[in-house]
């Protein structure tokens, strides 16, 4: 035999290795651009029209869209005049000029002009606090986390509705708009509906009767309604079996509506991530002694929640957007006040629309987007920690 | 790190009253399934016990019954002097002092081996953290395997996992360990990694009950074997007589099947 033993077709009946084949290098290049492109580009005919028609796409709908955001654009004026095309005698895109200046309006709505300053700084805590509790390795997250909680919570609301005694005036809520109206919002209703959709969630999985019961109706109830009927429900049917002055402020019934509309619906996402934990991980935690709190805490809502990550945070994106619908009760959040401002006669012309929506698009992707980052992160982490 | 008083905590703890387990004309059913008929077993402190038989023989029930993964619907079961009955408290008392082993290891995948093993004593019996670690390091030695304690359960192999779930229980310094056909999930050339640690462990006094069809392991360590089939116990006997001479025809056909 001169073949040497690595190569050798192990026909004959009797075989036994001599030397071991030791680990080489891939044989071709699995590196480079070109590489990368014809592996995720051009793999096969399938993959190379998509990649035509993806291509084809794109370049039909960038050029106009920068040609309408930028080069058409008209960026300084004080009127209607600069943006409308019979006075400039060329092809009008976005009209910024009316942006900047409604941009106080889209941003605090009606809120009194002297007292701005206060929404601005709880604009500066929130980013503080969003960023402590964010940022991994920020210091003193547990600090963050009652930052977060509480102190956050009751400085803003002191902040922004006011405390005589302190020589805040109070500032009603119905004078609040715009972004203030629709970050307020969402945070409420992204920072409610977790804790109370994991109560609700285990309350679904209880073996309590009562609990149990109690959770379904009002999970399926909440569910079973659109998110306007329980705008509307909370601000014209409280009031006519609540007396005027027990009657809560009408942003704080909205507020409640949307966190138990979120809560409901976080309740089911949490709900698939408890069912998807094996039964053995409840059998481990219970046999090495662990309460029924402490094998939640401990044990099946990390997993769970990390396994439902990317629901969570579909969710919470869902809710984001969902908050425009307080205009139904009379609320001016971001896309009302442009609403409004896009029919002033001041700034009538035919681009005004389109531009005060596409305002209101960047800002709600925006957002929405660095939701959607930040939950990839967080599951790229979380995947690295339990490698199998 | 003194491994003196490391090494002293690895004898069992005492048992409040001579005996450890006794069950008393216990039944249990699923649905209308008559699971467990009639069982009466009395399991002295420090004996070890080798329950085997068919699958759906309801070996496994009847242990998971004795830390109260199973309810039982009739009879009484007595751990260590505690009654198990609906009161929860009772229920934390014995699973605080009664370890067990699962077939699928059931670890805590999100945590380290070191964590899974320090956080019932932390939780549960209130350990200051440095001193949960040094008793989890110690039985980690002990199941020899104190160089994986900061990897995650599934970067190691079945046969180590196993080892670590019987260090997580042992950490809670049990008086009654429960194996649930430990090895049955492991690569043969596992099996006896695992073996090897729940023979030192019976050689300690501790007082177990063990589920597994290792006929070898019972022959070894059991002071008992019980064969179990349709939800009740069939025959038991000390290891010799029950392999040498079976009395029951089941027994005996049981035992032609499994021993070649």
């Amino acid at each position: 035999m001169t073949m040497a033993e690595g190569d050798l077709a192990v026909t004959e009946l009797a075989f036994v290795r001599r030397a071991m084949v030791e680990p080489k290098a891939p044989p071709v290049a699995t590196k480079g651009a070109l590489f990368w492109l014809r592996t995720n580009l051009l793999s096969t005919p399938f993959n190379i029209c998509l990649t035509i028609v993806i291509v084809l796409l794109l370049a039909w709908i960038i050029p106009d869209l920068i040609k309408f955001l930028v080069t058409d654009a008209v960026w300084t004026g004080d009127n209607r005049d600069a943006c409308r095309e019979i006075v400039q005698h060329r092809e009008i895109g976005a009209c910024w000029p009316f942006v900047w200046d409604r941009l106080p309006y889209f941003i605090y709505g009606s809120y009194p002009i002297a007292d701005r300053w206060r929404v601005d700084v709880f604009f500066l805590l929130l980013a503080i606090g969003v960023t402590w509790l964010l940022w991994l390795r920020a210091p003193r997250r547990d600090l963050g986390a009652l930052y977060f909680f509480v102190i956050l919570p009751i400085s803003s609301f002191i902040l922004l509705h006011g405390w005589d005694a302190i020589g805040l005036p109070t500032v009603d809520t119905v004078l609040w708009g715009g972004v203030l109206v629709t970050i307020v919002v969402a945070s409420v209703g992204i920072v409610v509906s977790l804790p109370i959709g994991i109560l609700l969630a285990l309350g679904r999985r209880s073996r309590m009767p009562a609990v149990r019961t109690a959770s379904i109706v009002f999970i399926e109830f909440v569910r079973g309604v659109p998110l306007v009927t329980v705008l509307f429900m909370a601000s014209v049917m409280l009031p006519l079996f609540v007396p005027e002055q027990f009657s809560p402020d009408k942003l704080i019934r909205a507020l409640v509506g949307i966190a138990l509309f979120a809560s409901a619906y976080m309740a089911e996402v949490v709900r698939a991530g408890l069912q998807a934990i094996p039964k053995g991980q409840f059998e481990g935690a219970m046999a090495v002694g662990l309460s029924y709190s402490q094998m939640m805490r401990l044990i099946i809502l990390p997993q769970a929640l990390k396994i439902t990550v990317p629901n969570i945070v579909n969710t919470y994106i869902g809710l984001f957007k969902d908050t425009t619908l307080v205009f139904i009760v009379g609320i001016f959040d971001l896309l009302r006040t442009i609403e409004v401002a896009r029919i002033d006669p001041h700034w009538a012309t035919p681009v005004t629309s389109t531009t005060g929506y596409a305002v209101a698009a960047i800002f709600y992707l925006i957002f929405c987007y660095g939701m959607s980052r930040y939950a990839h992160a967080t599951e790229v982490r979380l995947a690295r920690g339990d490698k199998r | 790190m003194n491994t003196a008083t490391a090494d002293a905590r690895l004898r069992p703890t005492k048992l409040n009253t001579p005996i450890a387990v006794e069950l008393i004309g216990m039944n249990k059913w699923y649905g209308e399934f008559h699971v467990l008929r009639d069982i009466n077993l009395k399991v002295m402190g420090g004996e070890r016990i080798v329950i085997c038989g068919p699958s759906g023989s309801g070996k496994s029930t009847m242990i998971r019954c004795i830390n109260r993964l199973e309810e039982h619907q009739q009879g009484r079961i007595i751990v260590d002097g505690v009654e198990l009955t609906n009161d929860l408290k009772k229920i934390d008392e014995v699973r605080r002092d009664v370890g067990m082993v699962f077939q699928h290891f059931n670890l805590f995948p999100h945590l380290t081996v070191l964590e899974n093993c320090t956080l019932a004593p932390i939780w549960v019996r209130k350990m200051p953290k440095k001193e949960a670690d040094e008793v989890a390091l110690s039985y980690l030695r002990r199941v020899k395997i104190p160089e994986q304690a900061n990897k995650y359960p599934g970067q190691l192999s079945g046969g180590q996992q196993q080892r670590v779930a019987i260090a997580r229980a042992l950490c809670m310094n049990p008086k009654i360990m429960l194996f649930d056909e430990p090895t049955s999930a492991l690569d043969p050339e596992m099996v006896k990694e695992v073996l090897d640690t729940m023979v030192a462990l019976a050689m300690d006094g501790m007082t177990m009950l063990v589920v597994t069809h290792e006929m070898g392991f019972a022959r070894q360590v059991a002071n008992r074997v019980i064969f179990m089939d349709a939800g009740q116990i069939i025959e038991a006997n000390a290891p010799d007589e029950f392999f040498n001479h079976p009395q029951h025809e089941r027994t005996k056909l049981f035992l032609s099947q499994i021993l070649h």
